[in-house]
């Protein structure tokens, strides 16, 4: 194999110009309720 | 900050601050592990002793690479803009998601519910619309410049109080477009009343349905009882099978829970799979140390194990038609949410709120009955500051027990409520759950390698 294989290069730096507009799911109201985590949630600006 | 993490036979790198993962082999991994410890030569050495087979150009192209993902961002990325954020960040005070308690009763008696019966260790009760009504409009009034809202009709059961959720749903409607708003309507239920009308409204006008069924029938039955002890199963399951067929793609969850009595819930999740359901969910059951159900720490073991078979099992049917989504598991590593909400978490008590049926607002349904986090009222709006400002002002930063963790910016610091039960205050955590969370997390980036 490659020695390195870059899953995801990330995007979590430019997100701090480009995100926060608030128009994401809340993360407890999906599927969960009990046990949250933001990471499940989509960006609904890249909807 | 770096994590690092054997599973299945492959090595993840996780650049926590950046969001990059890489696989890598033993060489790399062990490089990435001693890299910010060691001098250049000195680490170089190092591998040269530890990997004698490994020619020394490849060693110093291991440690070009290295420094070049670093350059890149893609390597030890620093948080410190984060930081910085997170020190300015406030919650805009904007409202944008109610869990509305229509009814706080049930026609379940669970044995794990948190909410007990539905009551929430207070009265039984219906929200009536006039309550309800005055939530929308105080969500509608408070939401600022946000577009889309959510409402989740919750309980208790909801579809005990099935005319209140219809008018509302209308209610909701007939305010919207005015106000540029899109309403996100979402109900959870246990299925028991489910009928024909019910599942044609709830396919049209909800954007999620969550239905409750823990897995295999016996461990459903064993814990999802009528209050005169009859098993809910054989109700059920045709019923979410029916709504789901006729459901045309929309979204939806068979979400159950799993208690310390079925630590082999793989084997639910797999029935539930077997049912023909593809979007599922199971959640350990919640409760202070040492609850009946609550999973502990000393059942970890079993649990990370079963996680793993889980990610194990689904890679084994991915492209085939017994393929599914474990809720957990569907994460998107590429993008996902802006650092903005990772920062910030849940919401709760500022942007998130629970209404229960007399209009008295909680930071969310886990908190429900608990004095010191009565938040207000649907008339008044959120009048208890203190309780509010502790809430917006919760970061992942600020958070003492995540200082050390590597996943903070997946988790966005938790469950505030589980955090309370747990640790007595919401900048606490609960170390099971995270422990949890984590072992989620990493068959969750797995799952993408493999």
């Amino acid at each position: 194999m490659e020695r390195i294989q870059t899953i995801t290069t990330g995007s979590l730096a430019q997100s701090v110009a480009t995100g926060g507009c608030g128009e994401c799911p809340t993360s407890c109201q999906s599927a969960c309720k009990t046990s949250c985590g933001v990471i499940n949630q989509p960006c609904e600006g890249q909807k | 900050m770096i994590h690092q993490y054997k599973l299945a036979g492959r090595n993840i790198v996780v650049d926590t601050s950046s969001g990059a993962i890489h696989q890598v082999d033993n060489l790399v991994f062990d490089a990435i592990a001693r890299y910010e410890a060691k001098s250049s030569d000195g680490l170089a050495t190092e591998l040269a002793a530890s990997y004698p087979e490994v020619a020394e150009t490849e060693i110093v192209a291991v440690m070009e690479a290295i420094a070049g993902l670093q350059t890149a961002g893609q390597l030890f990325a620093p948080d410190a803009p984060y930081r910085a954020l997170a020190g300015t960040a406030k919650r805009s005070g904007e409202v944008k998601a109610l869990c509305l308690h229509v009814a706080h009763t049930c026609n379940l008696a669970c044995d794990y519910c948190f909410a007990r019966e539905g009551q929430y260790h207070g009265d039984r009760a219906l929200m009536s619309f006039e309550v309800g009504k005055q939530a929308l409009d105080f969500l509608l009034e408070n939401s600022g410049d946000r577009r889309n809202l959510e409402v989740d009709f919750f309980g208790g059961e909801p579809l005990l109080n099935w005319a209140v959720v219809k008018a509302l749903v209308a209610y909701g409607r007939s305010r919207e477009a005015a106000l540029n708003k899109r309403c996100r309507f979402t109900l959870t239920t246990n299925g028991m009343l489910l009928q024909e009308e019910m599942m044609e409204f709830l396919n049209r006008e909800m954007e999620t349905v969550v239905l409750s069924l823990d897995g295999r029938k016996e461990v459903h039955d064993r814990l999802r009882r009528t209050p005169a002890g009859a098993g809910s199963y054989d109700t059920v399951v045709p019923k979410f099978q029916e709504l789901v067929r006729r459901r045309g793609g929309k979204g939806y969850y068979i979400r159950g829970t799993y208690t310390r009595r079925n630590l082999d819930f793989v084997e639910d999740i797999l029935h539930m799979a077997d049912l023909g359901f593809t979007e599922l969910s199971l959640e350990p059951a919640v409760g202070p140390p040492g609850d009946l159900y609550a999973p502990g720490e000393a059942d970890l073991p079993v649990i990370f194990a079963q996680y793993e078979r889980l990610a194990a099992e689904m890679k084994a049917r991915q492209g085939t038609d017994k393929a599914f989504r474990f809720y957990h598991y569907t994460i998107d590593l590429d993008r996902g949410p802006c650092v903005h909400k990772r920062l910030l978490g849940c919401g709760s008590g500022t942007e998130y709120l629970a209404v229960t049926p007399w209009g008295e607002l909680f930071p969310c349904h886990q908190f429900v009955g608990e004095d010191a986090y009565s938040m207000g009222d649907v008339w008044q709006g959120v009048t208890n500051m203190a309780a509010r400002d502790e809430l917006a002002g919760l970061s992942v930063y600020n958070r003492p027990d995540c200082d050390d963790c590597w996943a903070r910016l997946y988790c966005g610091g938790g469950c505030s409520a589980n955090a309370r039960h747990v640790s007595g205050s919401v900048r606490g955590v609960d170390p099971v759950g995270c422990a949890m969370f984590k072992k989620r997390l990493e068959c969750a980036i797995l799952l993408r390698a493999l």
